[in-house]
């Protein structure tokens, strides 16, 4: 039995004003337990404190009743207390008879009859609590970033900034991610180039960063602070220490057919290549499925070239295992596929390209060197007809598109346009749009100079349409302004296609057991509040893996990511919060209902086993709740069938009691 | 009645035993009465050939026994599963309750089974014995000389009269044929209390519910609650207590468990088969069921092995609770 | 006319992040309702198990209200989300068996809506007080 002392604050006169104070720490004393009951006028000030201090020595106390304002308000405060005291912090309980009493009653009577019934359930609570110590676990100090575009870059940078070593993982051959394909950027137009590649050469000179480029994640275990990740490193038949990036193989190199991803397929390079020139790491990566060597073993010339020696066609994948405290994902976005879109001729014609096809276009490393040609015949079109809202905004029955809005279309087609009436003055260029977006610092100046200063001809209404036909492209649209259908003769067309998450990101969330939405994208622990962090403890989001974003918005969304993993880094231990969830594994099924409506991932299973009654063994699957990762929500109590979860602090008796004393 | 006969699950059994496949046989066999049929295990073939039953009464799902018969047992058990069962079997399969690995299930059509109540409401009390004759039970009694004829179909349970699926949807082998899954009338019953106004529902469930003796026949068979402890064995639940000292787990009992199996019931109607009150207890599972399946799309426990239900699951723009009653209110 | 003077008990559910909070906001803004309203702080509305509602039912309460966070905005992320599907089905379940719908109730309130809460309790009691003492849940057992 508990021996609860119960401590009813005047709060002044707003307590005490509308409830009697002394009738109530007089009607509390016959409660169950209660071994001392008194009124003061204020609890929290220091005499107040100091009276609960002497209360608990002088009685004995087990249990602290505060008969006061609202817990959000002083329950820290007098867990503190008691702590002080010499008793677990958590056993008190707060009586809300402020705000939730007397401010809220003109009675008297009818407010101290509630306060006392309030006083009631929380002593009816405390009489059921048990001491919690928080957990401790330590932490890693070294964190993996997922994804090496500029969100991981940007992210890894700073938390190596900081003084921790990081890891990035990435699964092409170099990284820099999609701003490395760009042109320039907007709305300022500097060269994207240009301000990419510093930051990755940083990244490749920085002592705390490791890059795993051609690599993947391939298993994570573990939780906050102590992540357990297995790293697959694909085998690139390269000696990354000892290649030098001299570009002597590739020159060499007879298989020279292969589609180029970096150019989207524009162009073609050989079987050993380097994706561009300022990749990160800058080492040689042979294509197994285009390599004659590594399928018949038919060629070695790049062996034999390579003044380093650095050529091993019996290379293999290599797993690196790998712990961390915290793991950022920066997945990133690509755009989607085109092939449902048959009404944009993208699959007839090649001359109908996508907006990052267009980047590469016109990017003076690209295919074409920077002049804009048609790929189909390399003319340089005269008439181009620029589509927005390819696959985004579209309904939500219509299968081959995306609900949500893109976000970044808008600017980098209002770009496009603008560069190209700058480039080339005599050509006619034509946006189709539903809406322009364009809220950003300079964005809708950006896109009125090139309305208003470049000519680009702007149509709200969308294109129905596009037919081949000879060597124009018959774009078939609707005016929705002037209320008329438009036929245009174009060159070429460009489709700024919807977004999507990268598929990696789907199999990489089930390893974390972070959520994510309908789309694929990475839900945050809170829309508004915890933008940057995964529900799942020490997972945080940078980048467009979380949904769409342009470069300066992943860019201060990798930095508030860093921030936030240097915060948990910077910690020797993680002190948990006692009040989680527990199974009791002599009452658990096993049969995973709660681990289904865990928001975070904290419930996982092990089998385990039991003595029995007639002393044999039994092997049981049973919930074990990680105390590190768990919220305390409850929502894996109430979908325990057999009642074997139940939540500290919250247990279902206390609840049940605080119910029995209300309704009594 | 049944169209697969005693001797083909015999001899199927017998097989299996022999080449070593499963090492017992989960099956029925006789118990007090001519309908009374009680689960065994099964070891030789001796004991099948003299003890195995296979007839109108065999009732019994299976699937539930199958936690406690397999968890310590080592080698293969074989278990006859009639279509409704295999619902079950795969919920549990669903919820980590047994090794599968553990089982080969022989699945076996089912023509529907005898409702004992409705039989002995047909014939009066006292059956001394009960003998199949095609379509018919012909059924003496001990206070008549001449056995009365009683028609299979009249005196069907009633799970069977709205039997939802002749398919089985889990098994290792299967003998017979395959039938279908049927656009059963399962849910007219509730709808019909639905259509009622809230005094009439309140009489109809009062009067029902008072019948409770409180025996847990219903929580005993199903197969459902597998669960280790019960909530109403366990005196830290707030709902534990078998006598009526607590008056609160007596009223509110059923409406637990019909929450607690709400989204794992495969409406397998064991409840009101075993119900030794014939309360009509599956009503309370297929309201969740209808509900579940107007608020959130049709779902059908254990059709599938891993499936998400309902009440562990979401959407962001599901009904809310209050619009429950404002649809309700519309179509009325 | 005879006046109804019995006086309801109302137990009220409220998560700690947003409905209690919310609750704390309409004491800060002296905004009224009834003290037969009585609070039960809960981590998340999803802590709300059907056998608390019931139990409160039993002991005699009248009408029982569980407030959390608007959908989306669940401290939790999803907790009232489970909320949600499973009071539905519950509260279906009552009504089902013949117990008056109006007797139970789901309100989102946020930390923000102090006024919402004082008229959501207001609304809730008069609506209870109208139906007079609950004996339906108490009596479903017993066949008079």
């Amino acid at each position: 039995m508990q021996r609860v002392g119960v401590f009813v604050c005047w709060c002044g006169s707003n307590i005490a004003g509308t409830v009697d104070v002394q009738a109530v720490s007089e009607a509390l004393k016959s409660e169950p337990g209660v071994v001392f009951s008194a009124n003061y006028q204020y609890m929290c000030s220091q005499a107040g404190q100091d009276m609960i201090k002497e209360a608990v020595k002088e009685h004995n106390l087990t249990g602290i009743v505060v008969c006061s304002c609202s817990p959000r308000m002083h329950e820290a405060t007098f867990r503190k207390t008691a702590a002080a005291a010499g008793i677990n912090p958590y056993m008190v309980e707060i009586a809300n008879i402020r705000e939730q009493c007397s401010w809220v009653h003109k009675d008297i009577a009818t407010g101290t009859e509630k306060a006392i019934i309030l006083g009631k359930a929380a002593i009816a609570k405390v009489n059921l609590n048990t001491p919690l110590t928080p957990g401790e676990s330590p932490v890693t100090k070294r964190a993996l970033v997922i994804g090496g575009g500029i969100a991981g870059i940007q992210t890894a940078l700073d938390i190596a900034d900081a003084g921790f070593p990081v890891d990035i993982v990435e699964t092409k051959p170099t990284i820099g991610g999609k701003m490395a394909q760009l042109d320039k950027t907007f709305p300022t137009l500097d060269c994207a180039a240009c301000i990419l590649t510093p930051k990755m050469v940083d990244v490749a000179q920085n002592e705390k960063i490791r890059i795993f480029s051609y690599s993947e994640v391939s298993e994570i275990k573990g939780f906050v602070g102590n992540f357990d990740v297995t790293i697959k490193k694909n085998a690139r038949y390269v000696k990354e220490d000892i290649c030098t990036g001299c570009g002597a193989c590739v020159e060499k190199c007879p298989m020279k057919k292969v589609p180029n991803e970096f150019n989207l397929g524009m162009d073609n390079r050989s079987a050993i290549y380097i994706p561009f020139a300022q990749a990160v790491p800058k080492v040689a990566t042979i294509d197994p499925n285009a390599c004659n060597m590594l399928k018949n073993g038919k060629c070695g010339l790049c062996a034999r070239v390579c003044t380093a020696g650095a050529i091993d066609y019996t290379q293999k994948d290599e797993y690196i295992n790998e712990k961390y405290g915290a793991i950022v994902v920066a997945t990133g976005f690509n755009p989607i596929s085109m092939d449902k879109f048959d009404e944009f001729a993208y699959n007839q014609s090649k001359d109908v390209i996508t907006s990052l096809e267009f980047e590469r276009l016109t990017n003076a490393a690209g295919p074409t060197a920077g002049h804009l040609e048609r790929p189909s015949d390399g003319k340089s079109p005269k008439t181009i007809v620029f589509v927005q809202c390819v696959g985004s905004r579209c309904d939500a029955c219509a299968e081959k598109g995306k609900e949500y809005c893109s976000k970044i279309c808008c600017m980098y087609t209002a770009k496009h346009a603008m560069l190209t009436r700058d480039k080339y003055p005599d050509t006619e260029v034509y946006v189709f749009y539903i809406d322009v977006r364009t809220p950003g610092k300079n964005f809708d100046e950006f896109y009125r100079r090139a309305v208003e200063e470049y000519g680009v001809k702007y149509v709200k209404g969308m294109v129905g349409k596009v037919t081949p036909e000879g060597d124009k492209l018959k774009v078939q649209a609707s005016d929705l302004i002037a209320n008329k259908q438009l036929h245009i003769d174009a060159d070429l067309v460009v489709l700024a296609a919807a977004i999507e998450p990268d598929k990696s990101a789907r199999p990489l969330a089930t390893m974390l057991t972070a959520s994510m939405d309908t789309n694929d994208f990475f839900t945050e622990a809170h829309p508004k509040l915890r933008p940057v962090e995964s529900p799942t403890a020490g997972v945080f989001l940078s980048g467009a893996c979380q949904g769409p974003k342009d470069i300066p918005e992943t860019v201060s969304q990798a930095g508030a990511a860093a921030s936030k993993v240097i915060g948990l880094l910077a910690k020797d231990k993680l002190t948990g919060n006692p009040c989680v969830a527990h199974s009791n594994e002599l009452m658990c099924n096993g049969c995973s209902s709660c681990e289904k409506v865990c928001a975070y991932g904290a419930i996982t299973y092990e089998n385990k086993e039991f003595r029995m009654p007639d002393r044999t063994t039994k092997i049981r699957r049973v919930a074990v709740v990680n105390p590190a990762v768990c919220q305390g929500c409850g929502a894996c109590t109430v979908a325990c069938p057999s009642g074997a979860m139940d939540l500290n602090g919250f247990a279902s008796n206390q609840i049940m009691a605080e119910v029995d004393a209300i309704c009594k | 009645m049944q169209t697969i006969t005693k001797q083909q699950l015999l001899d199927k059994a017998d097989s299996l035993l022999a080449n070593g496949t499963v090492t017992a046989v989960l099956g029925w066999s006789k118990g007090e009465f001519g309908y009374d049929v009680t689960p065994k295990m099964f070891t030789t073939k001796e004991d099948l050939e003299q003890n195995f039953v296979w007839n109108d009464f065999c009732g019994v799902n299976f699937s539930k026994y199958l936690v406690s018969k397999t968890d310590r047992f080592e080698g293969k058990i074989l278990v006859f599963l009639k279509p409704c069962d295999t619902y079950s079997f795969n919920q549990l399969l669903t919820e980590h309750r047994f090794d599968r690995e553990k089982v080969y299930a022989v699945g076996i059509p089912c023509e529907g089974m005898v409702d004992v109540s409705k039989l002995k409401a047909a014939t009066g009390d006292g059956i001394s014995e009960i003998k199949e004759d095609g379509d018919n039970l012909l059924v003496t009694t001990i206070y008549e000389d001449e056995p009365a004829t009683v028609p299979c179909r009249d005196v069907l349970l009633e799970r069977c009269i709205n039997c939802k699926s002749k398919k089985h949807v889990a098994y290792d082998e299967l003998l017979g044929d395959e039938g279908e899954i049927i656009d059963s009338a399962r849910f007219d019953e509730v709808a019909q209390i639905e259509a009622m106004t809230p005094d009439e529902r309140f009489a109809f469930w009062q009067n029902e519910l008072s019948r409770c003796i409180r025996c847990n026949a219903c929580r005993d068979a199903c197969p459902a609650c597998t669960c280790e402890k019960c909530v109403f064995d366990n005196p830290n639940s707030g709902v534990e207590n078998k006598a009526p000292a607590n008056s609160f787990e007596e009223k509110m009992f059923h409406i637990i468990r019909a929450y607690h199996v709400a989204g794992r019931c495969t409406d397998c109607g064991e409840c009101s088969r075993v119900c030794p009150q014939n309360i009509p207890l599956h009503l309370l599972n297929r309201k969740f069921i209808k509900d579940i399946n107007e608020f959130y799309g049709e779902y059908q426990a254990g059709a599938e092995v891993g499936s998400r239900a309902p009440l562990v699951d979401y959407t962001t723009d599901d009904l809310e609770p209050g619009e429950v009653f404002d649809r309700r209110d519309m179509d009325a | 006319m005879q006046v109804n003077e019995h006086k309801p008990l109302i137990v009220a559910f409220c998560c700690n992040w947003c409905s209690y909070a919310g609750a704390d906001l309409a004491g800060n803004n002296r905004l009224n309702y009834p003290a037969d309203v009585k609070i039960i702080r809960v981590p998340c509305s999803c802590r709300v198990n059907p056998m608390f509602i019931l139990r409160a039912f039993q002991r005699g309460a009248d009408g029982v209200i569980i407030c959390g966070c608007h959908p989306g905005d669940c401290h939790y992320t999803s907790g009232n989300y489970y909320t949600r599907r499973r009071m539905a089905a519950l509260f279906s379940m009552l009504d089902f068996l013949g117990i008056e719908k109006e007797r139970t109730r789901v309100e989102w309130v946020s930390a923000a809506e102090g006024a919402k809460f004082a008229a959501t309790m207001n609304d809730f009691v008069e609506q209870v007080t109208a139906l007079g003492e609950n004996k339906r849940l108490e009596d479903l057992r017993c066949k008079r």
